[in-house]
């Protein structure tokens, strides 16, 4: 019964987030995005034809990741904004009255929000970059070493975020709480982009402002981890001193500790939110 | 006027069903209390609702109505007391399985169709009902031809009539209705008090929350009148209402004719009309046919009983004196 509760709303929040408007406005996004990257690609290709083969996979995977950046940036505002209406915003409409009186469990209706708002982050994510990759190989004949970790991290990153949001839709408003993510989204990504510098300077108190705020909030450590598996690893020999504090290249790769945290914070997030929405009176 | 029963096979904790007891009733609280920051909104409220039973839910605006209904339904914890649903703890979420509730504030998902919130209605409440029984339910509240359109184009009465089909389709056996008619037209009024009666009769319980005194008044089994978050008066509408009365237009009253209007019951007059206190309507042919017999002219004839709205507006105004919790 509690199973079937949690199915029934994942799928209702799937069919919500496919009939709002905000899955068209993200369709729109990516297609943009993915015609100006199939573009430049293109242009990479045919002006720097002079390039080395290295010169031209770094490129490649510098920019191919600029790319995945903008990708994952359009991943989380959207599930971000789609987590907040989804529990503050039938809070406030009133939408939960009728749902909640039914015989479920509001940890239940939590959880199935969670399941159907990362099946659309990740579904997105991985079609998305799929078609991102597939352009890269087509201009470019570049192919990342490991598309599969990379796009399951995205997709993790995704779902780090909406976890965030979640929790703070069950506490804010709808708006506020979509503002907030992005906003703690963005600081940790600058945090660490900090911290990558201090590395690159040798100041290990600047490089910890990276390493606090990707434990904090694993956004930021799950993004630099997909970034190294769309890169190609002899790059890094050939070319170490460009990815000291480069904001979109990755030198190491992530600890399966790290993964195992990243795991363990969202379950954290996502319990704390149903407790949230358990005390919460309607 | 009859004190809340408040006694009641209780479940035990695991909140089983016992199918050899007399059935529990359809809901049982008792001493429920909620304070919003220093306000308090509810303060030790208990009731019962028999199975089979409908129950009206009175008070002025901010007596506590609503919080007690979301009280009853999990929506708002208690600070303090119980809740029974059908013979279950209000705390068990199954205690809900065979009930059904249409908001004070309703909406419905805006990006489903009609059809679609009812079937996820269903699902949610663990039934199974086919469709074309779906549809029966969005015809009766005259929403057959807009099965298949989105509940965002909806106007606010279509959304409570859907809101009603919403709360009888899982087939339950306790119906809250809050406010239910607050958006309503007059004919759309008249088809929820003929689905209320057809509810009654078919032995559904149903505690409805309104501020239209008539509706009540023509629906109700029985009424808990709540003010200022406490049970100010509860009773059958009969312990409630209490006396009937006799209003006579007279002419010719002689002294005996007065004598036998004084021997009926108290009698209060002005000009040719009289009022007299009575109670028992059957003896009101007599009272005619000796006043005729004594030489009155008799002009009208009209038995009646104080309306449960001057009832309400009587125990309002001069506080609890008849509190029954």
């Amino acid at each position: 019964m509690t199973a079937r509760t949690v199915l029934t709303i994942a799928a209702l929040t799937l069919q919500e987030a496919a009939r709002r408007r905000v899955l068209r406005s993200l369709a729109v996004l990516t297609v943009v995005l993915l015609g100006l990257s199939a573009w430049g690609f293109s242009r990479i290709d045919s002006e720097f034809g002079g390039m080395t083969s290295g010169e031209a996979k770094l490129t490649a995977a510098l920019v191919l990741n600029l790319v995945m950046f903008g990708l994952s940036l359009i991943a989380a505002l959207g599930t971000a904004f789609l987590a907040g209406p989804t529990m503050a915003g039938e809070t406030e409409s009133g939408i939960a009255l009728a749902v909640l009186a039914r015989p479920v469990r509001r940890w239940a209706v939590v959880l199935g929000k969670w399941l159907g708002l990362v099946a659309f982050g990740s579904g997105f994510v991985v079609v998305a970059g799929l078609a991102q990759l597939l352009i890269v190989q087509t201009t470019t004949g570049y192919w990342p070493p490991d598309p599969v970790t990379g796009l399951a991290l995205l997709a993790g990153q995704a779902a780090v975020l909406l976890t965030l949001g979640l929790l703070l839709s069950t506490a804010v408003s709808p708006m506020a709480s979509g503002i907030v993510a992005v906003g703690l989204f963005g600081s940790t990504w600058i945090a660490g982009v900090v911290g990558g510098v201090g590395r690159a300077l040798n100041n290990e108190s600047v490089e910890r402002v990276g390493t606090v705020s990707r434990m904090l909030l694993p956004t930021d450590g799950l993004w630099r981890g997909a970034m190294n598996s769309f890169q190609d690893p002899t790059l890094l020999t050939q070319f170490s001193e460009a990815f000291k504090g480069h904001p979109f290249l990755s030198p190491t790769g992530l600890t399966g500790t790290y993964i195992g945290w990243a795991g363990l914070w969202v379950f954290l997030v996502l319990a704390l939110a149903a407790l949230s929405f358990q005390r919460r009176d309607m | 006027m009859g004190p809340v029963s408040a006694t009641t096979a209780r479940p035990d904790a695991a909140g089983e069903s016992f199918a050899d007891l007399p059935p529990s009733p359809a809901v049982w609280c008792s001493g429920l209390r909620k304070r919003y920051r220093r306000r308090t909104a509810v303060d030790g409220v208990s009731f019962t609702v028999e199975r089979g039973e409908v129950m009206g839910l009175l008070g002025p605006n901010g007596a506590g109505k609503t919080s007690v209904i979301k009280m009853l339904l999990g929506l708002v914890r208690p600070d303090a007391g119980e809740v029974l649903l059908l013979g279950r703890p209000g705390s068990d979420p199954f205690a809900r399985t065979r009930v059904g509730y249409l908001p004070e504030l309703f909406r419905y998902q805006p990006w489903l169709t009609a059809a679609e919130v009812l079937k996820l209605h269903v699902r949610l409440a663990g039934a199974t009902v086919p469709d074309e029984r779906r549809r029966e339910y969005l015809a009766m509240v005259g929403l057959a031809d807009r099965a298949g359109d989105r509940v965002g184009g909806f106007s606010k009465g279509m959304q409570q009539r859907l809101g009603l089909a919403v709360a009888l389709v899982a087939g339950p056996e306790l119906v809250i209705l809050d406010e239910p008619t607050s958006a309503l037209d007059p004919l759309g009024r008249a088809d929820v008090r003929d689905l209320l009666l057809s509810l009654k009769d078919r032995g559904v319980a149903v505690l409805l929350n309104s501020h239209l005194i008539g509706e009540v008044e023509r629906v109700c089994d029985r009424v808990v009148i709540l003010d200022k978050g406490r049970v100010a008066a509860s009773g059958t509408l009969a312990e409630l209402l209490g006396q009937r009365e006799l209003r006579l237009r007279l002419d010719e009253v002689g002294p005996a004719a007065a004598a036998r209007l004084a021997a009926a019951g108290q009698v209060t007059s002005g000009g040719d009309a009289y009022t007299v206190a009575l109670q028992d309507d059957a003896v009101i042919p007599d009272i005619v046919a000796d006043l005729v017999g004594l030489g009155v002219r008799v002009h009208a004839v009209e038995p009646g009983r104080i309306s449960l709205e001057e009832r309400l507006l009587d125990i309002l105004r001069t506080g609890h004196s008849e509190e029954h919790r």
